[in-house]
């Protein structure tokens, strides 16, 4: 076993210089270590300069994505073993703007969130005293995998397309849309719809497929995708073919 | 990106996509082979209709698409053109469970079986073709 | 927008008919017609039982379908490969245009070859 390990970090420091650099940091190697616990030791004992974003160190946060070694992975649940002898290789997440060292901006992400109304729509709101809206254990199950979405981006640091065209809404967005309009609940689709199926929707999509493979939580935004293009396929053959009974 | 952020913030980094982004990664390699199965596709039906104008015409035209179809270079093509055919017909197939889902009664029908179905029915499909050219 | 919302469901349905067409029997078709009997593995279909499978009707409804439907097929996924692949995104109508007139153009011909 290595008794250290070289880290080399993408920095951007904006006052200082007007591209990226590498620059290499040597870390004690700890089998138990995760990448994120080498980015702090980092930041407490060699460099407190260096700017990232964390939280939890659990998993469920969703905020200490980077690309290690050019994958999108979250560096608390990147075991430094797994890369060993190095050098590990640490950038910001691809597809967004770099404020500072691995630190991006994601107001687009947000924005686009916003759009598809990621909650329960209802056409009219019920009163506490009507009480809760009941979902049997099978009406769950039919949402439930996109539900387990943390927002950590990987999906779109994973997208090419999201990084060719900045209006598409995106992986992550997309299946959080199929998350509410698959759920019993909820009366939105209609409205989800009208952004979903614009050409920045779902039709920029060319299923690469990669978000699905570097999602942590499983979600399958491309089977999302790919779901919801179908339906909207449906739907436009059944407008075609009966103009008259609405959508 | 946003163009409009450019403009309030001047100072954020904003990498450029190189052209040839799909050599960053195998996986971006193997999306573009997949997508360029469809020149393959295209030249295929092209010479299925090529192919039909010879029956038309008669058994010497199709002697002399035979014939053709012997040529060494245009055999080394047509091996080519039968490998993207199979991987557009692998690929194709393992995506199929990622659009359709099927519910019998209250369960999900797994994706393996849905795979499976679609291997059944290429078989079929390719069964159907050899009995009925009587090979 | 509107436009392209009604264009592209259209699109994606005649791509995916298209591709899946294409991947049930090009394949086979491919190996019994072309490769296998230039590589001696198979005798070639003789020319009285392809005419006859030709000439049918449901053989030529088959036909007409799988080639215009894979001509699609490869007009949507070939635009979007040039788009996205090389980053054309101002040439995005001549690109529509080309492709999807290519495919429009040899349906018409496959038309007429198969039901002269």
């Amino acid at each position: 076993m290595p008794q250290t390990v070289t880290i080399e970090i993408r920095r951007y420091r904006p006052e200082e210089e007007a591209e990226p650099t590498w620059q290499r940091y040597e870390v004690p190697f700890w089998r138990e270590w995760m990448v994120l616990d080498a980015l702090n030791y980092i930041k407490d004992h060699v460099d407190g300069t260096l700017s990232f974003r964390w939280s939890c160190r659990m998993g469920v946060c969703g905020s200490c994505g980077m690309m290690v070694n050019g994958n999108p992975a979250l560096t608390c649940a990147t075991y430094l073993e797994t890369l060993v002898p190095g050098p590990v290789q640490v950038e910001p997440l691809r597809g967004f703007p770099v404020i500072r060292d691995l630190v991006c901006d994601l107001t687009d992400f947000i924005t686009k969130l916003q759009r598809v109304q990621p909650w329960i729509v209802r056409e009219t709101e019920g009163t506490p005293a009507q009480g809760e809206y009941r979902q049997t254990p099978d009406e769950l199950a039919a949402y439930r995998p996109y539900a387990m979405c943390i927002n950590c981006l990987l999906c779109y640091a994973a997208c090419p397309i999201y990084e060719l065209e900045p209006g598409f809404l995106g992986p992550a967005v997309i299946a959080l849309a199929q998350r509410y309009n698959l759920d019993s609940r909820d009366q939105g689709r209609e409205a989800r719809m009208d952004v979903l199926s614009e050409h920045d929707g779902i039709w920029a999509c060319t299923l690469v497929g990669e978000c699905s493979t570097v999602c942590p939580k499983h979600v399958d935004p491309a089977g999302a995708i790919q779901r919801y293009k179908l339906d909207a396929a449906v739907a436009w053959v059944k407008a075609l073919v009966l103009p008259r009974s609405g959508r | 990106m946003n163009p409009a952020y450019r403009r309030h913030h001047p100072k954020w980094y904003r990498a450029r996509m190189p052209i040839f982004w799909w050599f960053r990664k195998a996986a971006y390699f193997r999306f573009i082979a997949r997508e360029l199965t469809s020149v393959f596709v295209a030249y295929s039906s092209v010479l299925l209709l090529v192919q039909l104008r010879a029956v038309a015409a008669g058994p010497e035209a199709l002697a002399r698409f035979t014939a053709w179809l012997h040529l060494r270079p245009v055999v080394a093509l047509h091996v080519v053109v039968l490998l993207a055919l199979l991987f557009h017909t692998v690929t194709w197939l393992h995506l199929a469970p990622r659009a359709i889902v099927i519910r019998l009664g209250r369960r999900r029908v797994p994706d393996v079986a849905v795979l499976l179905g679609h291997y059944g029915a290429w078989l079929a499909a390719s069964g159907l073709v050899v009995w009925l050219l009587r090979l | 927008m509107t436009g392209r919302r009604l264009r592209e469901p259209g699109l994606w349905l005649l791509f995916s008919a298209g591709g899946t067409l294409a991947a049930l029997f090009l394949p086979v078709l491919a190996a019994v017609l072309w490769v296998a009997p230039a590589l001696g593995w198979l005798a070639a279909p003789a020319h009285d039982v392809l005419a006859a499978a030709a000439r049918s009707v449901a053989g030529r409804l088959f036909l007409t379908g799988l080639i215009v439907l894979a001509l699609f097929h490869w007009a949507h996924r070939f635009r979007y490969t040039l788009y996205d692949g090389l980053q054309l995104y101002h040439l995005n109508q001549l690109i529509a245009v080309l492709t999807y007139g290519v495919a429009t153009v040899l349906s018409v011909a496959a038309g007429v070859v198969v039901w002269r």
